[in-house]
C-alpha cells in the first residue's frame, strides 16, 4: 500500500500549477464548503485540535491551540487577522514554494478554513519577493477563487466574509519570526516586539492575529474533510499526519519528499534521497534548516519528529536536512551560516547585531588560516551568550546553536585550522 | 505596595512599575541604554539584564531584561548574579567593537552614558581584534553635529525623534550592524525638538553643534538653576558658563513643565548673552554732539538721578524683564507713573489673560497636565510657533485615548513598541482652528481654518451646545459650523479636556471665547483645563502688576508732561509695541534704557544702561500658568554688566537716600514686592536663605573643575577670591556640598558613577515624578469657585472680509518671531525672509502669484512684501509674520490695503 500524500497529491510532476477546476475535481474546497455549512467556528478549531497538527514553520505548537486562544467573537466587530508566513527564508528550505506554486487552491482553502475557526475576516499571505512564480500564482488562484464566490463577503450566503490578500515582503530572514512580520506587514521595519500581549489577543494593528506557517495551513483541508483520526494516523509515532521533508547537500537525489511524520532521517536520506554520492560520507546533519543543531550519523535510525528530534538534542525545524559530508569544510559551512546570519540580523538587539558579525569574523579567520589561540573560547562565549533569554528573539539562538554542536563535534577540525594555519580541505576562505 | 527582594534584601516598592525603573529608584546601580523615563522600555540594548530566580529554592534561575519585566509581588533577583555580571559586561564588550576609541576628543566625553556604564559594567579588555565598521557622518543643521561611529544603536534618539516628537525627517536605515539613524540626504533637521537628541543620546553621536564653537567639559562650566526667557511656558534649564561666555543650554529637569526636554529655540537662543553687539558700559549719548561716549558707572547713575530730580518721569517695565527688574523701576518712579512696555491692544489681552487664569473651576493645566488631556481644542494659537513644548505636550496627549486599548490588553504604560503597536495611526480627539495651517494639524480628527473672530464664533458655539445658558453665538459659515457638534461632544465625554488659546492671534476674542467655553465646560466637567498662551517669559508677572500700558502715557507725553521715560528692554520688534513706544518716546526728552544689545531700541536713548541677561542675574518670573519660579545667575559678567533691579536701586539710593531701596539682593527686592502688592505674597517663599558658610552652599562649579589656580596665572600668579554671592546659597566656586541640594537650587546633574545627564534619576522622588522635595516654584493664582467668575457675555464681531482691505493676521515663527534668539548663529537663517501670505484666490483677486511683490498700505505707510501663497489662509485674512526685522515698523493696524506691485 502507498502511503498517503495529500499535501503533494495535487502537485504536478511538470510544474504546472494545479487549476480551480482541477483542485475542485480532486475534492477541493468541500472542506470550506463543508464547515461552513455543517460545522461552527469552534468545531472547526475542536477538529484540529483533536487531530494533533502541530505548526510547521519550525517551533511546532500546536495549531488547534493556538487558534484557541483568540478571544471569542461575542458581539466584537473589530476586525481579525489571519496572516499565512510565507517568508520562506530557513537555508536548505523550499517546502513552503512549492506547495504554493503546485497548489495555490490548497492553501486558499487552508486559509479560508482557519480564518473561519478564528472568525478572521482578513487573510493575509505574506511571500517573500524572490517567491515570485509564487506570488503570481497564488494571485491567480485568489482570483479564481474570489470568481468562484470562495472569498469575499456572506461566503455561500453563510454571513462569513473574508478579504484576502497576497503581500509581497522585501524579504528578510527576520519576517520569519512572527512578530516581525506583523510589524513589516503594517509598514514598520521588521523587528520583533515584545510578548506578551500574544499575537491572537493583539497581533496586526494590535488586532487577534494568528499566523501560521505555509505548510501547516495546507494541512488543514484535509483534516477538516478526512477526518481528525484519520490525520493522527498517517503518523508513524505519536506525531500526525504527513510532513515534507527535505534534504540538500551532497545527495544523489536532493529534494522535497512528503512522508508520514515521523519517517526514520536514515530512510529519508538513503531511500528517498537516494544516499551520499560516490566516495562521500555523512559527517553530521542539520535535521531542520540552518537554525538546528547538528546531529551525526549515529542518529540517523530516529524517527523524524518533533519530539524524537528534541531528545536527541537538536530540532525537527522546517524538517529540511543539510546533510555535511567529509568533503566539506565544517568551519568554512558555519562561517558560511553565520555569514547569513550577521547578515539577517535586524539590528535591534546589541548581542545579535554586535556578536554575529564577530562571531562571523572569527569563523572567517579561522577558516583563512589566521585562527588565534582562544578564538575557540571567543566563539564558545558567544554559543553561551547569544543563547534564548539574552536575546530578545530566537534568531541568534539559532545562529548559535548549530554553532555550538558543531565546536562539540567537529572540534578537531576548528583546531586543526588553528594550529595548521589553514584549511586542511583547503578551501581558505572560499567557502 | 509589593515586595521585591534584590539580592537578599527585601524591599517594598509600587506596583505598575519596570524592574530596572524599579531598582534605580531604589538606588542601585543597573546599567541600561534603552530605556529612557520619558521614551518607556524596548528590550533593544540588554544591558540591563538581572538574574530572576523562582523561589529560595532555585539556584540556576534565569537572565532577564529589567527594564521589560512588570515587577510583581515576591519577585527575586540578583544584579550581582555572576551570570548577569558577565552578560552585562558582554554587552559592553559587543558596543565597544564598533565604538571608537575617541573620547578625548568626542564632546561627550565626561558626561558620556557609555562611559559610566562602561565603569559600571567593569570591561576594560578588548578581545575583539578586528576593524570597526565606519559610516558617513551628515550635515543635520546648526544644532547638532553628527557623528555615526560612535553610535551604539540604541534607538533613543529615533523613538524620540519620530515617536515622541511626532518628527518625520530623521528615521533609521538598513540593518544589522549597519543600522543608520539619520536623514534621507544631509539637511538641517526639521524638528523644533532635535536638539534633546545631545541629551537623549548616551553617547556622542549627536552632540551640540553651537557649544562646539567654544567647548567645554561638563566639568568646567559654571552651571546654576535658571530659566528659559525665549517663551512664556518658563521652561527649566541649566546654562553653562566658562571664561565669562555662556557656552550651552542643557535641560533642568521639573516635573510639572518640561520635564526632559526642551525645545531648539531655548536650547540654542543663548548667543545674545555672548553677542559682539552687548552693551558692556553705560553709554551717554552727549546733548551738544550727539556723540555716544562710554562713562563710568558713577556718572551714568548721577545723570539719571539727575534727570529724575528734575523733570516729570514714567517708568516702562517689561515682559521679558524678571519681576525684581519690574518692581525696582516701579518703586523708583512710583506706582502711579509705572507703565508696562505693551500696546492698548495686548494689554486688553493680558487682562483677560490674568482675570481668566483665576477663573475655576480647574486650574490652569501644566504641561504634565496637558500631556494627559484626553481631548485637546486649539483655539487661534499656533503653539509650535509661540510655545513649543506645548507642543510636544499636546503630541503625547492624542495618544491616551487609543492607549485605553492597550491597558484592557494588560499592556504596561512603560511598554512602548507594543503602546505603539497597538495604538497605531490612532489618535484621541485633538481640534485645530487656527487662521493658517499648524504643524499640529495631521495628528488632528478636525481642523478648521478661519479668521480669528470666526474661531471665536466657534468657540462660542461649541459653549452654547454644551450649555444652553452660554451667550447665542452668530451665524457661522456651515463648513465652521459643522465642527462644533462634535467638538461639544468629544469635549464633553474626555475626563481631562484642555483648551488651549492665547494672544498668538492678537485679538481679545478667541480669549473670550475659550473663556466662556471652559465656563460651561467646567460645569458638565470638572476636568476642564484652559491652556493660555502668553508672548514672553514674564508676561504673566508683568500682568499681575496690573499697571498701566503704553497707551495710557501718550496723551500725556503728547502734551509735553513727561521729560523722562527710563525703559526696561524696550521691544521694538512687534509692529503693536513698537508703535506705542515710538509714540510715547518720540515726546519725551529724556530716554534711559537698560537693555543687552545695542540696536534701535538704544538708539533712542539719552543714556544706555547695561542690563545683565537671566544668566549674569536672579530673580523671578511668572510664567503662563502663573507659577513663579526663581532663576539664578550664572556667572559674574565682565564690564559694567549688572542686574537692571540694581541700576535702578543704586539711582534710587542716588536720588532718595540709602534708606529708599534697601535691598542687599534680589531676594531682598522680590520679598518688598511680596509686601507691597499682594498676589505675589507667596514668592516671598520662594526665596531661599543666603548663606556664608561654605560647607552649606551649593557649588556652582563641579569638584572636577580644571585650571582654577592656573587660567589667570598670566595675569596674576595668586589664585583670585571667587566672587561673592550675596544673594543665594550658591557659590561661583567648586566649594560646598553638591549632592543632595533642594530642588530649586540643582546646579548640576550628578551622582558617583553617573557623569551623564541620566544622573538626574538620582535627584527625583521617583523617576520620572518629582524632583525630591517637590519640583520648585509656586503657583500665585489659585482658581476661584465658578460662581465668584463673571462669565463674559461680550459677542465679538463676525468677520465679514472686505472688497478693498484685507484682515491682517499674525503669523508666528518658532526661529523669526522671537528677537533674542535670532543672535545665535543659525538661528537667523532659519527664520523666514519677510512676506505677506494670500489664500491662491485672494492672490488672484491681486493678479500676484508666489514671489511677486506686493505692497501692504496702512494708514500712510506702505511696505513692499512678497507674496506666499498659504492655501490654508480663509479669504479676507492677509498673513503678516511676527516680530521678522522690517515689519515692525508697520503701523500695527489690523486692516491693510494690499495690491500688486506693477
Amino acid at each position: 500500500m502507498t502511503a498517503e500524500t495529500p499535501l503533494t497529491a495535487g502537485i504536478q510532476a511538470n510544474g504546472d500549477v494545479l487549476s480551480l477546476n482541477r483542485y475542485e475535481d480532486m475534492g477541493g474546497y468541500q472542506a470550506f464548503r463543508t464547515a461552513l455549512r455543517e460545522m461552527t467556528p469552534s468545531e472547526v478549531i475542536e477538529t484540529v485540535k483533536a487531530s494533533g497538527l502541530r505548526g510547521r514553520g519550525g517551533a511546532g505548537f500546536p495549531t488547534g491551540m493556538k487558534w484557541s486562544f483568540v478571544p471569542k467573537r461575542n458581539g466584537d466587530t473589530g476586525r481579525r487577522y489571519l496572516v499565512a508566513n510565507g517568508d520562506e527564508m530557513e537555508p536548505g528550505t523550499f517546502k513552503d514554494r512549492l506547495l504554493i506554486e503546485g497548489n495555490p487552491h490548497q492553501l486558499i482553502e487552508g486559509v479560508l478554513l482557519a480564518a473561519y475557526a478564528m472568525e478572521a475576516d482578513f487573510g493575509y499571505v505574506f511571500i517573500r519577493w524572490a517567491y515570485r512564480d509564487s506570488f503570481l500564482r497564488l494571485r491567480h488562484a485568489a482570483a479564481e477563487a474570489r470568481a468562484a464566490g470562495y472569498i469575499g463577503e456572506d461566503i455561500f450566503g453563510s454571513g462569513f466574509n473574508l478579504e484576502f490578500h497576497v503581500h509581497v515582503s522585501a524579504g528578510r530572514y527576520m519576517c520569519g519570526e512572527e512578530t516581525a512580520l506583523l510589524t513589516s506587514l503594517q509598514g514598520g521595519r521588521a523587528n520583533p516586539r515584545s510578548k506578551p500581549p500574544f499575537p491572537p489577543v493583539a497581533g496586526l494593528y494590535g488586532k487577534p492575529t494568528i499566523i501560521q506557517n505555509i505548510e501547516t495551513l495546507c494541512n488543514v483541508p484535509h483534516i477538516v474533510r478526512n477526518g481528525a483520526e484519520w490525520y493522527r494516523n498517517l503518523g508513524l509515532t505519536e506525531e500526525s499526519g504527513t510532513k515534507l521533508y527535505g534534504v540538500s547537500g551532497k545527495v544523489n537525489r536532493p529534494g522535497i519528499y512528503e512522508l508520514p511524520m515521523g519517517t526514520p532521517i536514515r530512510e529519508i536520506i538513503e531511500q528517498h534521497a537516494g544516499g551520499m554520492k560516490d566516495g562521500l560520507r555523512l559527517r553530521g546533519f542539520l535535521p531542520g534548516g540552518a537554525s538546528t543543531p547538528f546531529l551525526l550519523d549515529e542518529h540517523l535510525d530516529l524517527p523524524m519528529d518533533f519530539n524524537h528530534i528534541a531528545n536527541a538534542g537538536s530540532r525537527l525545524g522546517t524538517g529540511t536536512m543539510i546533510i555535511l559530508d567529509d568533503s566539506t569544510c565544517p568551519v568554512g559551512m558555519l562561517a558560511n551560516m553565520e555569514h547569513f546570519y550577521a547578515q539577517e540580523s535586524c539590528g535591534w538587539c546589541t548581542p545579535c547585531r554586535e556578536g554575529l558579525p564577530w562571531v562571523e569574523k572569527t569563523l572567517t579567520a579561522i577558516e583563512k588560516g589566521e585562527g588565534q589561540e582562544d578564538d575557540l573560547g571567543i566563539l564558545e562565549d558567544h554559543c553561551k551568550l547569544l543563547g534564548p533569554g539574552y536575546t530578545f528573539c530566537a534568531l541568534a539562538p539559532g545562529a548559535a546553536d548549530p554553532l555550538a554542536s558543531a565546536l562539540r563535534f567537529f572540534r578537531e577540525d576548528f583546531e586543526a585550522h588553528i594550529t595548521g594555519r589553514g584549511c586542511p580541505w583547503g578551501s581558505g576562505g572560499r567557502y | 505596595m509589593i515586595t521585591i527582594t534584590v539580592d537578599g534584601r527585601e524591599h517594598e516598592i509600587r506596583e505598575g512599575q519596570n524592574l530596572l525603573q524599579a531598582v534605580l529608584n531604589l538606588g542601585y546601580d543597573l546599567p541600561y541604554f534603552c530605556w529612557h523615563p520619558a521614551l518607556g522600555s524596548v528590550g533593544a540594548c540588554r544591558q540591563c539584564a538581572v538574574k530572576q530566580f523562582r523561589d529560595a529554592d532555585d539556584t540556576e534561575g534565569m537572565i532577564i531584561m529589567a527594564c521589560m519585566t512588570p515587577v510583581s509581588d515576591g519577585l527575586l533577583i540578583s544584579i550581582d548574579d555572576p551570570e548577569a555580571v558577565e552578560f552585562r559586561t558582554a554587552v559592553i564588550g559587543w558596543l565597544m567593537t564598533n565604538h571608537p576609541h575617541d573620547c578625548p576628543v568626542c564632546d561627550e566625553g565626561g558626561e558620556c552614558h557609555l562611559q559610566d556604564m562602561t565603569v559600571m559594567t567593569g570591561h576594560n579588555q578588548r578581545s575583539h581584534r578586528f576593524n570597526k565598521r565606519t559610516f558617513l557622518n551628515q550635515d543635520l543643521g546648526p544644532f547638532l553635529n553628527h557623528e555615526m561611529n560612535r553610535c551604539i544603536h540604541c534607538y533613543r534618539c529615533v523613538r524620540f525623534y519620530r515617536d515622541y516628537a511626532g518628527g518625520t525627517d530623521f528615521n533609521v536605515f538598513g540593518s544589522r550592524n549597519r543600522t543608520y539613524f539619520g536623514r534621507v540626504k544631509d539637511g538641517t533637521l526639521e524638528s523644533p525638538f532635535s536638539g534633546n537628541l545631545a541629551e537623549i543620546c548616551p553617547t556622542g553621536v549627536f552632540t551640540d553643534k553651537t557649544e562646539k564653537a567654544h567647548y567645554t567639559r561638563k566639568w568646567d562650566l559654571q552651571t546654576a538653576p535658571s530659566l528659559c526667557t525665549l517663551c512664556g511656558l518658563g521652561c527649566n534649564t541649566l546654562p553653562g558658563e566658562r571664561l565669562g561666555t555662556l557656552r550651552r543650554i542643557r535641560n533642568r529637569y521639573h516635573g510639572e513643565i518640561n520635564r526632559y526636554f526642551l525645545c531648539d529655540r531655548g536650547r540654542f537662543g543663548y548667543g545674545f548673552v555672548n553677542s559682539p553687539r552687548r552693551i558692556r558700559h553705560p553709554v551717554l549719548r552727549q546733548t551738544t554732539t550727539s556723540q555716544k561716549v562710554i562713562v563710568s558707572a558713577e556718572r551714568a547713575i548721577d545723570h539719571v538721578a539727575g534727570l529724575l530730580a528734575e523733570g516729570a518721569t514714567i517708568g516702562i517695565g517689561s515682559p521679558t524683564a524678571s519681576l525684581e527688574a519690574n518692581h525696582a523701576l516701579r518703586s523708583l518712579v512710583g506706582a502711579e507713573n509705572f507703565l508696562v512696555g505693551i500696546d492698548a491692544g495686548e494689554a486688553e489681552m493680558l487682562r483677560i489673560v490674568v482675570a481668566t487664569l483665576g477663573a475655576g473651576p480647574a486650574r490652569p493645566p501644566s504641561l504634565r497636565d496637558i500631556e494627559r488631556a484626553d481631548a485637546v481644542l486649539i483655539l487661534g494659537e499656533d503653539p509650535t510657533n509661540t510655545a513649543p513644548m506645548l507642543d510636544l505636550a499636546v503630541r503625547q496627549s492624542v495618544l491616551n485615548v487609543p492607549l485605553e486599548r492597550a491597558r484592557k490588553l494588560g499592556v504596561p504604560h512603560w511598554n512602548d513598541a507594543v503602546n505603539r503597536l497597538v495604538v497605531n495611526n490612532e489618535r484621541g480627539p485633538l481640534f485645530v482652528a487656527t487662521p493658517a495651517p499648524t504643524a499640529l494639524d495631521k495628528l488632528a480628527s478636525g481642523v478648521c481654518r478661519a479668521a480669528p473672530e470666526d474661531i471665536a464664533h466657534l468657540g462660542f458655539a461649541i459653549a452654547k451646545i454644551i450649555d444652553p445658558g452660554s451667550p447665542t453665538p452668530g451665524d457661522l459659515p456651515h463648513r465652521i459650523a459643522l465642527l462644533a457638534g462634535p467638538v461639544a461632544e468629544a469635549l464633553r465625554k474626555s475626563t481631562t479636556p484642555v483648551i488651549i488659546t492665547g494672544t498668538g492671534s492678537g485679538t481679545v476674542a478667541t480669549l473670550q471665547a475659550a473663556a466662556t467655553l471652559v465656563r460651561a465646560l467646567g460645569a458638565v466637567n470638572p476636568g476642564a483645563a484652559l491652556c493660555l498662551v502668553v508672548p514672553d517669559c514674564n508676561t504673566v508677572g508683568v500682568g499681575l502688576f496690573g499697571a498701566h500700558d503704553l497707551s495710557h502715557a501718550a496723551p500725556a507725553a503728547a502734551r509735553g508732561e513727561i521729560a523722562n521715560a527710563i525703559v526696561l528692554e524696550p521691544d521694538l520688534s512687534r509692529r503693536g509695541r513698537n508703535h506705542a513706544l515710538t509714540a510715547v518716546l518720540d515726546n519725551v526728552s529724556h530716554v534711559v534704557v537698560l537693555d543687552h544689545l545695542d540696536g534701535p531700541a538704544t538708539d533712542r536713548a539719552e543714556l544706555v544702561l547695561p542690563a545683565a541677561t537671566y544668566a549674569e542675574s536672579g530673580g523671578t518670573m511668572v510664567n503662563n500658568e502663573g507659577r513663579a519660579q526663581r532663576f539664578f545667575q550664572v556667572f559674574v559678567p565682565e564690564g559694567e554688566v549688572r542686574a537692571s533691579w540694581r541700576w535702578l536701586q543704586q539711582i534710587g539710593e542716588r536720588l532718595l537716600g540709602p534708606e529708599a531701596m534697601p535691598w542687599g539682593g534680589s531676594d531682598d527686592v522680590a520679598k518688598d514686592l511680596a509686601r507691597e502688592l499682594p498676589v505675589f505674597g507667596p514668592i516671598a517663599d520662594l526665596m531661599p536663605v543666603p548663606t556664608h558658610r561654605p560647607r552649606r552652599r551649593v557649588p556652582r562649579q563641579s569638584h572636577r573643575v580644571t585650571g582654577r589656580t592656573s587660567v589667570n596665572a598670566y595675569l596674576q600668579i595668586r589664585e583670585p577670591r571667587p566672587p561673592d554671592d550675596g544673594e543665594s546659597p550658591l557659590a561661583y566656586s567648586m566649594e560646598g556640598s553638591p549632592l543632595e541640594p533642594p530642588a530649586g537650587l540643582i546646579t548640576r546633574y550628578w551622582s558617583p558613577g553617573w557623569n551623564s545627564v541620566q544622573a538626574l534619576n538620582r535627584f527625583q522622588e521617583e523617576i520620572g515624578g518629582t524632583l525630591r522635595g517637590g519640583d520648585p516654584g509656586i503657583r500665585l493664582i489659585e482658581p476661584r469657585p465658578p460662581d465668584e467668575v463673571s462669565p463674559n457675555r461680550d459677542e465679538p464681531a463676525r468677520f465679514t472680509p472686505r472688497s478693498d482691505e484685507w484682515l491682517l493676521v499674525p503669523l508666528n515663527h518658532l526661529y523669526g518671531s522671537e528677537r533674542l534668539s535670532l543672535e545665535t548663529p543659525g538661528v537667523a537663517e532659519q527664520a523666514p525672509a519677510p512676506y505677506v501670505a494670500l489664500n491662491p484666490d485672494d492672490g488672484d483677486r491681486l493678479g500676484a502669484g508666489p514671489g511677486d511683490s506686493v505692497v501692504v498700505e496702512i494708514e500712510d505707510r506702505t511696505l513692499e512684501l512678497p507674496l506666499k501663497i498659504e492655501p490654508g489662509l480663509p479669504l479676507g485674512c492677509a498673513g503678516l509674520p511676527e516680530g521678522l526685522s522690517g515689519l515692525s515698523d508697520l503701523p500695527a493696524g489690523r486692516w491693510a490695503r494690499l495690491r500688486r506691485m506693477p
